[in-house]
């Protein structure tokens, strides 16, 4: 059979399960004792495992099972939770994502096998085996197979007070409580599938309150070839027998009526157990109900299935083109000219306009992301990097829910993790310095999210030492990048901007200066070819925070258009700090720059005609000159243009790698009347 | 008797540059255009890199055959084609004085590079065909777009 068509989903199942596997690991260490986390690991597990199963990835199936094995014991209460378990299954979760990682790679799962995680979890399971005496084993205890033998006497099912209380209650409403042993003929292959269709037979007519062993065991096949049930039912003891023995290859069905209305039940045993196995149960009994649901593949059900559509992230771009020039034919119906406006064609364009932009709206939207799917693997991150130093550290992450377009959401992992492990590294201090600093031992990364207008803020901050701008200022000189005299007069903004330059960051690996620096120049042009900017803001011994600052959308963004002689550029209106008019004598020089007043602060300014070598005789200085001023992170500089054209909502379009080294200018866009304009670099300019 | 050559023989868009016929692989052409269009000017560029087109939603950079030659800069008549070329996921757009026809050669008609020298576009050269006493060079235009790659 050819699977490959269902590759595509397994893996993004798998990386859907897988993650929510590191979750709720994550969180089971933080609190061992907490069953539900518990719960919803083995049910991930065991779902991984269907599907492996079900592909043929044997591997895969193989290790979710032995993890299922130890993780059953868990939920038993047969063994305990230790940090070493849950690391050891934190190194499943990773050999699982190799295993992944390698079918999106090639379509197979590898060669490598985990033996030896295997070895591990079977050796935990022998730990139980050898002082199970005093745990608990319900199945063997309750019901053992080789114990009945042929005798046809089954022992009664130890009940728990819960299930005591409603088979009480079920009696007063007239139903009768059933136990059923079901034995199945020795050569039965499907022994899991023809219990399903057992249970789906007693569910015609009864509620399955109880099974031994429990569901998840006769699903995996977990039992010789009998298994018992208790069940609730008005219907005939003899109806029920019949309809159980029609099915194939049942040997023998015992059926016996369970009559007690004594609060002490005489199964009771075991009590410390019981609220455990109360959980079991009512995990059981979901189960069952969850089966009955979805009895395509026991395998691989899903509990709920929202109401989701998976699109091929190339569709999505298909439609937002579209879009895009249905925006770019609007402008131009808009600019049309020799056209009698009439009141009609003004509402026609003003409710084509509205049209437009709630489309592409809706477009961005569909394409939005939220940074979940980033932040969800920090975690795990800062949980190893924190321990490789030995230190420790809790990351709080909040905004969670933010949302950034696919396109931006891609890019933007590499620099955060670059950020969170700059922070776990160098800005994070040891323990014991903590201590002597009067700092809590726990050092706190933040990482927080939230939009703020048009942009995405995400925020990296720790309580670390900071950055020491002394020292890096000293490396300034040190590396002759300055003079020392120069460098004594850099406010310390301008000495953290040159922790971003490439120059610095190849330096020593771990210096000195709190060490920020490995990469940090990786981090800023990779923000900055997403449109965005870091900023820092830090305080020796307090801690420091990096500022990213992102565009919501790549692709349609509000510009201002501009006239530079002949030509029209477009200046991304986010980044526009204000428009301002100025006369010729306003301009002063210093050190060869032109700058002006601004505010009571000097602000350089560039002659678009210039710097673009924009053609045709530069018009004589004219009485006043429109200067914008656009401003990149706090810094402003200001630019003579010729011409304000307007605001307009324009289609970024990429200028295509062979124009892609052109530094002045990010992209292009279309206009209204078919020609290209371009899209200015603030960013690149402004330096 | 044609049929036969038919297979072996590759087709060449025949344009003009002065006085010189150059020929294009057919293969490698997606459209031509009639160059009636503004080209927006993309600062710090080389000279023969004339600008970006807006070709039904894609930004498509042009150069002019004539600079990257050598040759003087002319102005624009409503000869002047731009012939939008594809190498593999690249379009680039050349602005030529006029396209002629297309041609089949084959073996017999194409001469290989070595042969010939003092072209100025030399660099550029993959053979020369002979058709009627017509010279054609041909161009590679691999070389034209990588160069450029380099250059930029």
């Amino acid at each position: 059979m050819d699977m490959s068509q269902y590759l595509e989903i397994f893996i993004e199942e798998s990386k859907e399960h897988l993650q929510s596997l590191n979750q709720s690991l994550l969180q089971l260490e933080k609190n061992p004792g907490d069953r539900p986390t518990l719960n919803e690991i083995f049910r991930v597990a065991h779902t991984i495992k269907g599907m492996a199963g079900t592909m043929g990835f044997n591997k895969m199936s193989k290790l979710t099972h032995d993890m299922e094995n130890v993780l059953h014991a868990l939920r038993n209460d047969e063994i305990e939770i230790t940090a070493d378990l849950v690391d050891i299954l934190f190194k499943c979760l990773d050999a699982l994502e190799g295993y992944t990682a390698n079918i999106v790679e090639t379509g197979n799962e590898g060669s490598q096998d985990s033996k030896e995680l295997s070895d591990i979890l079977s050796g935990l399971l022998a730990n139980k085996k050898a002082d199970g005496a005093k745990a608990p084993e319900q199945a063997k205890a309750v019901a053992p197979p080789d114990a009945k033998g042929d005798s046809g006497i089954t022992s009664d099912l130890v009940l728990d007070q819960y299930e005591t209380n409603i088979i009480n209650k079920a009696a007063d409403l007239g139903n009768n409580a059933y136990q059923i042993t079901v034995r199945l003929n020795k050569g039965c292959l499907l022994k899991s599938a023809r219990a399903f269709i057992i249970f789906k037979t007693l569910e015609r007519h009864s509620e399955i309150i109880k099974s031994v062993p429990n569901v998840q065991d006769i699903e995996d096949e977990k039992f010789d070839f009998e298994f018992t049930v208790i069940v609730l039912t008005k219907a005939d003891e003899e109806a029920i027998k019949k309809d159980l023995n029609s099915i194939a290859e049942v040997d023998e069905v015992i059926m016996k009526m369970i009559k007690e209305k004594n609060e002490a039940a005489p199964g009771i045993q075991a009590e410390e157990t019981g609220v455990a196995e109360q959980m079991q149960a009512l995990a059981d009994l979901k189960q069952v109900v969850a089966q009955g649901q979805n009895k395509t593949d026991s395998a691989s059900k899903k509990t709920k299935t929202g109401k989701t559509v998976r699109v091929d992230i190339d569709r999505l771009d298909v439609l937002l083109n579209l879009v895009s020039e249905l925006i770019i034919q609007k402008t131009r119906l808009e600019d049309l000219q020799g056209i009698e406006r009439t009141q009609q064609y003004v509402e026609a364009i003003e409710y084509l306009e509205r049209i437009t932009t709630n489309l592409h709206d809706a477009v961005m939207k569909v394409r939005m992301v939220p940074v979940e799917t980033v932040f969800n693997r920090f975690p795990r991150m800062i949980r190893d990097v924190s321990r490789e130093l030995g230190k420790e550290v809790e990351l709080e992450m909040s905004g969670v829910d933010t949302e950034l377009d696919r396109t931006v959401i891609d890019e933007i992992g590499d620099p955060l993790i670059h950020l969170l492990r700059n922070s776990c590294d160098h800005g994070i201090e040891p323990r014991e310095l903590r201590k002597r600093l009067g700092k809590p031992e726990c050092g706190k990364i933040e990482l927080k999210a939230y939009q703020d207008g048009n942009n995405v803020v995400i925020e990296v901050g720790d309580d670390g030492q900071g950055i020491n701008v002394d020292k890096v200022r000293q490396k300034i000189v040190d590396r002759g990048l300055l003079s020392r005299d120069m460098a004594a007069n850099l406010s310390k903004k301008d000495i953290i901007d040159y922790l971003f330059k490439p120059s610095f960051s190849t330096a020593d690996k771990i210096t000195d200066l709190s060490g920020r620096g490995v990469g940090l120049d990786v981090v800023k042009t990779k923000i900055e070819a997403l449109g965005g900017t870091v900023e820092v803001e830090t305080e020796l011994g307090k801690g420091s925070r990096f500022f990213i600052r992102l565009p919501l959308t790549l692709a349609i963004i509000q510009a201002l258009l501009v006239m530079v002689g002949e030509e029209k550029y477009a200046i991304q209106l986010s980044s526009v700090h204000k428009i301002i008019n100025i006369t010729p004598g306003e301009i002063k020089t210093v050190q060869k720059q032109e700058v002006i007043t601004y505010r009571n602060s000097v602000i350089p300014i560039l002659r678009l005609r210039e710097v673009l070598d924009v053609p045709g005789e530069s018009i004589a200085e004219q009485k006043v000159m429109t200067l914008v001023i656009v401003k990149k992170g706090e810094r402003l500089t200001g630019f003579i243009v010729d011409k304000i054209i307007g605001q307009q909502e324009i289609v970024q379009k990429s200028l295509g790698r062979y124009l892609s080294g052109t530094k002045v200018i990010t992209s292009a866009t279309i206009l209204g009347d078919g020609n290209v304009a371009l899209i200015l670099d603030v960013n690149a300019l402004a330096n | 008797m044609a049929d036969q050559n038919i297979s072996e023989a590759k087709k060449y868009l025949v344009f003009r540059l002065e006085d010189d016929e150059f020929g294009i692989e057919i293969s490698k052409i997606s459209t031509i255009i009639e160059k009636d269009m503004d080209i927006t000017r993309v600062p710090k560029q080389p000279v023969f890199l004339k600008g970006v087109i807006n070709l039904r939603g894609e930004i498509i950079p042009v150069l002019s055959l004539r600079l990257k030659f050598g040759l003087a800069d002319n102005v624009y008549d409503e000869e002047t084609r731009i012939i939008i070329v594809k190498l593999d996921d690249l379009s680039i757009g050349l602005i030529v004085d006029s396209v002629a026809e297309v041609v089949e050669l084959d073996d017999e008609t194409t001469e290989s590079v070595s042969n010939i020298a003092g072209e100025q576009a030399l660099d550029y050269l993959k053979g020369v065909g002979k058709l009627n006493g017509r010279i054609i060079t041909l161009l590679d235009l691999e070389k034209i777009v990588i160069l450029e790659e380099d250059a930029s």
